[in-house]
């Protein structure tokens, strides 16, 4: 039962081959069972998850249909949930329960899912290894000495193992992506405005987009259509009709005009890695795909841009965890300066205090022409290298990562190279564009990521493009086998 | 001010709380006296996730207030992030308009007392949102947060430092005030804090074209406190250079218990706020037929409406001004003149006279005037018609704002209808001559400043109430024998 896809649960609710409520209970015994050596939770949420499954078995007994109806999830802590502790990884957080439903928890519990619980991630969803979460790292499934990627490190890490067929996640600068391609299963970061930003705690506001992660294409189809879609509540969200993204998956391949990045195969890719996406190519091509090297020749200042852009946004985003009027508060303050310094100080951890510093100092009068306005020009052209790239083919495919799943600690020192993590998924951020990372084989028995680019609302081609690959392929069903 | 070497240069940031029925970036109401956090809903309290949705009424307003300043509508404005850390201010950052405001380039034609207009170039005006308040009554030594005003929308409008005293910087409040109550974007009410501005002030030598180092006085709510806080201003930084000191550039408070400014923080001291365009929301994108919708539905504007009172009544440019400082006493001037079908210049006397009088007195406005248009026409109808003169007018119309019926009933009851009739006041300006022959003799001897004299003793013989031309008339006949 816990082995199955969102579209097999979903077909198994529809049948009576078990119930909600049954599921949700051999889920929660499996987590709670297997929560101390992955930490891939922060929250779990029993109580309510039962619940709420009882609910939809009754909503179902009533004759109600819907395809997500009874199907347990888990959501990153970044969404807010009402009546639900959500930290984002913060002791800045750890106590904040909240009063209300982002956009995406009010329309997955409208479909009648339900929420297992919280996912571990990095402070406010800040880091690429899932180490900077307050709550202590995940651990890989594949690997419990290494990294699960991040930030949405415990959602990818619960789908890997099985704790639950899916998971919400965002992706800021690769934050669903990466941990994705680490982990071994699937992960979408729709179009910027596709789905609704309301609720979900901003880092990079201009960056930030809510996805999913799931093991195959097929489900990320499903969710994405219950998840995706205008909300007034969110000025950037935007007013676009949802198309039904499962009816696309199947559509031929024949014709289809796949770009490879010449960036993406330059340097620091680990060649077992490369060997891995090559073959996948070959596949495509199999299928009537048609290939053709594309360069962005901007694309290599996407690190840097991404790193003056975001940390400015999130210096800002950021000043309302002041110990005021929620969250963390220091004891005893002396006084108001006092109050903000410590309460700041004690409740962020030290990367959030790092990109709050640089942020804040890009933003500063006599550096904001030279840092944040210039990052701005870059990454118009950046976005602007990816809107001729598209003229010329449907989709870009190259690796998600340059590297397989590291071990935990062996870059939490030095930020820079942790950062170089993200070299091949930023880009997609900075023009916001929609992305998957879907498994595509093994380095060094670790799974490696191949990564689907496609233009603004492609989110219909990307999907089908990781379905007809996954028809063919079954890396996306491998499993560590200590969780089978 | 301290001697005519000096030369005083104003410049005025008026905000203006918009008149929307719910703040600029949430659904929370934005009525003024609620209990502390019940208009502030997750929006305005800044709770993780929550997001900005521009109210598109206040965009409207601000288009309003740029056409009628003949300003540039900005076809694209951006909204950017003022970064600060404040208990009131819940997000770390106030949203406010930077680089792009919505409007630029407009004016204000101000009346000064010479007679004279002035035009005041305004340099922007843009839209923000309000803080909250701070409170520290009753607490015993904690601080308070009320969020209400949290989120309401402000139009900030900034002028030119074209003002050359605290004179000419209180008319053009008074006519920015004027103008956002006729275009009905703002209350005006200066207790509450919906007008309120800061002055930057500096001073230089006449004749110098640099301009002095200049303090900014914040947050004045009166036009009195204006005009003494700038006064207040101009003299401290003379009397500082004149002793050899050196303005300093920083913020002041206007204390007005005191009536003096004193440093809030110094330029040093001042944050350095950081703005960016605000990510989460979308720039402002306005066509021209919007701004041509917007520029249909405008009302007739104060300087349009002096001027047509000027050419249609025959009024002086002065009393057009006052008689259109607000909408509400130019359309009870109208509605005068209509009821009494003509005579605008004895209505403009009575309206901007007696009436402005009394409801300064009682501090009422024209909207709860006790005595109502159709009341002083008819009041007006007596004086035109002869059945009593001015002066008894003024006695009625005092009568009638205590309460006492309509003008006809208080002038029969009272008996002041006025003496028209020939013989009557035949009669009494004889028995004032029997009574007074060696006045008359005088007169008849060439000292005509006696005539004076008759007409009084005639009046208080009638109780006032002889009809004056007529009287007048008849004594100069009755005196030259």
């Amino acid at each position: 039962m816990h082995l199955q896809t969102v579209a097999g649960i979903s077909a198994g609710l529809a049948g009576g081959s078990f119930s909600s409520l049954e599921l949700t209970r051999a889920l929660l015994e499996r987590i709670s069972r297997l929560q101390p050596e992955l930490n891939a939770f922060i929250s779990i949420e029993a109580e309510p998850a039962l619940a709420a499954a009882a609910a939809a078995d009754a909503r179902r007994a009533a004759g109600e249909q819907g395809a997500l109806l009874g199907v347990p999830i888990a959501h990153k802590d970044i969404f807010c949930a009402a009546g639900s502790r959500t930290s984002c990884g913060s002791k800045m957080l750890a106590n904040f329960v909240s009063p209300y439903d982002a956009t995406v928890v009010a329309r997955l519990r409208a479909a009648g899912v339900v929420s297992l619980g919280k996912t571990n991630m990095d402070e406010f969803a800040m880091g690429s290894s899932n180490e900077t979460s307050h709550f202590g790292p995940v651990r890989n499934p594949w690997d419990l000495s290494r990294v699960p990627g991040g930030s949405s490190g415990g959602s990818a890490a619960a789908v890997a193992a099985r704790l639950v067929p899916a998971a919400t996640a965002t992706d800021t600068g690769g934050s669903i992506r990466q941990p994705a391609a680490l982990c071994g299963v699937t992960g979408l970061k729709p179009t910027y405005g596709r789905v609704s930003r309301y609720g979900m705690i901003a880092f990079a506001s201009s960056l930030d987009q809510g996805g999913i992660i799931t093991t195959t294409a097929e489900d990320a189809a499903l969710l994405l259509g219950a998840m995706a879609g205008f909300d007034p509540q969110d000025s950037t969200s935007v007013e676009l009709p949802v198309p039904d993204y499962v009816a696309g998956l199947d559509q031929s391949l024949r014709g289809l005009k796949v770009g490879l990045l010449k960036e993406f195969f330059e340097q620091g890719l680990d060649p077992a890695i490369e060997a891995q996406i090559r073959a996948a190519l070959k596949l495509l091509e199999a299928q009537g795909a048609v290939l053709r090297e594309v360069s962005l020749p901007n694309l290599p200042l996407s690190v840097p841009t991404y790193y003056v852009v975001a940390p400015a946004e999130c210096s800002s985003n950021l000043a309302r965890f002041d110990g005021v009027r929620y969250g963390y508060r220091c004891e005893k303050p002396r006084d108001l300066t006092d109050l903000y310094k410590r309460s700041r100080g004690e409740g962020f951890g030290t990367e959030v205090k790092r990109r709050i510093m640089t942020g804040t100092y890009v933003l500063s009068a006599g550096y904001y022409d030279a840092y944040y306005l210039k990052a701005q020009r870059v990454r118009q052209l950046i976005a602007d290298d990816f809107r001729r790239a598209f003229t010329e083919v449907d989709v870009l495919i190259g690796p998600t990562t340059p590297t397989v799943a590291f071990e935990l600690g062996s870059k939490s020192e030095d930020p820079v190279t942790m950062y170089l993590n993200d070299i091949y998924t930023i880009g997609a951020n900075l023009a916001g564009l929609p992305a998957m990372s879907i498994p595509c084989g093994f380095a060094a028995s670790l799974p490696a990521g191949l990564q689907i680019i496609g233009p603004h609302f492609s989110e219909q081609r990307l999907l089908n493009v990781a379905h007809r690959y996954q028809r063919e392929t079954d890396w996306h069903t491998r499993m560590p086998e200590r969780y089978r | 001010m301290a001697g005519n070497d000096w030369e005083s240069v104003i410049g005025l940031e008026i905000h203006a709380q918009l008149a929307t029925h719910s703040k600029i970036f949430s659904g929370s109401a934005t009525a003024y006296g609620a209990a502390p956090n019940t208009q502030a809903n997750l929006v305005d309290l800044g709770y993780p996730g929550v997001l900005p949705v521009l109210n598109t009424a206040a965009v409207r307003m601000a288009v309003m207030f740029g056409l009628a300043i003949e300003a540039r509508i900005a076809p694209r404005s951006v909204f950017a992030r003022k970064n600060y850390f404040y208990p009131d201010l819940p997000k770390g950052y106030q949203i406010s308009q930077y680089e792009l405001p919505i409007v630029a380039g407009g004016h204000i034609d101000i009346l000064l007392e010479d007679g004279s207009g002035k035009r005041v170039g305004v340099t922007r005006a843009h839209l923000e949102e309000d803080a909250g308040k701070s409170l520290h009554e009753g607490l015993a030594g904690l601080t308070g947060v009320d969020l209400n005003r949290a989120g309401t929308p402000l139009i900030e409008i900034v002028s030119e430092p074209e003002l050359r005293s605290a004179r000419e910087a209180v008319a053009y409040m008074k006519k920015v005030h004027t103008l956002v109550r006729y275009l009905g974007i703002c209350d005006g009410n200066m207790q509450e804090g919906s007008f309120r501005c800061d002055a930057n002030v500096s001073v230089r030598r006449r004749g110098a074209e640099k301009l002095g180092t200049r303090a900014e006085i914040k947050n004045i709510n009166s036009f009195r406190y204006v005009e003494k806080a700038i006064n207040y201003e101009i003299t401290r930084q003379i009397d500082l250079i004149e002793g050899g000191g050196k303005v300093v550039q920083e913020t002041r408070l206007y204390d007005p218990d005191k009536g003096e400014t004193r440093s809030m923080r110094s330029k040093e001291e001042a944050n350095d706020y950081r703005y960016f365009p605000d990510p989460d929301l979308l720039p402002v994108l306005l066509e021209d037929s919007y701004i041509r919708g917007v520029a249909a539905t405008l009302p007739e504007l104060p300087d349009q409406k002096a001027a047509r009172f000027a050419s249609q009544h025959g009024l002086s440019a002065y009393d057009a001004g006052v008689l259109t400082a607000s909408a509400e006493i130019a359309a009870f001037y109208e509605a005068v003149v209509r009821e009494l079908g003509g005579e605008p210049k004895l209505v403009a006397n009575w309206v901007a006279g007696d009436l402005s009088a009394m409801l300064n007195r009682d501090g009422l406005e024209v909207g709860t005037s006790r005595v109502d248009a159709a009341a002083l026409a008819a009041l007006l109808k007596r004086i035109v018609d002869n059945t009593i003169s001015g002066k008894i007018a003024k006695e009625v119309f005092e009568a009638m704002w205590e309460g006492q019926q309509g003008a006809d009933a208080i002038i029969e009851a009272r008996g002041l209808r006025q003496i028209t009739d020939e013989s009557a006041i035949e009669q009494a300006i004889e028995a004032v001559m029997a009574a007074n022959p060696a006045q008359l003799a005088d007169y008849r001897s060439g000292k005509d400043k006696l005539f004076g004299f008759f007409v009084g003793q005639v009046m208080k013989a009638t109780q006032g109430k002889a009809n004056p031309a007529r009287l007048n008339e008849l004594l100069k006949k009755k005196l030259s024998g």
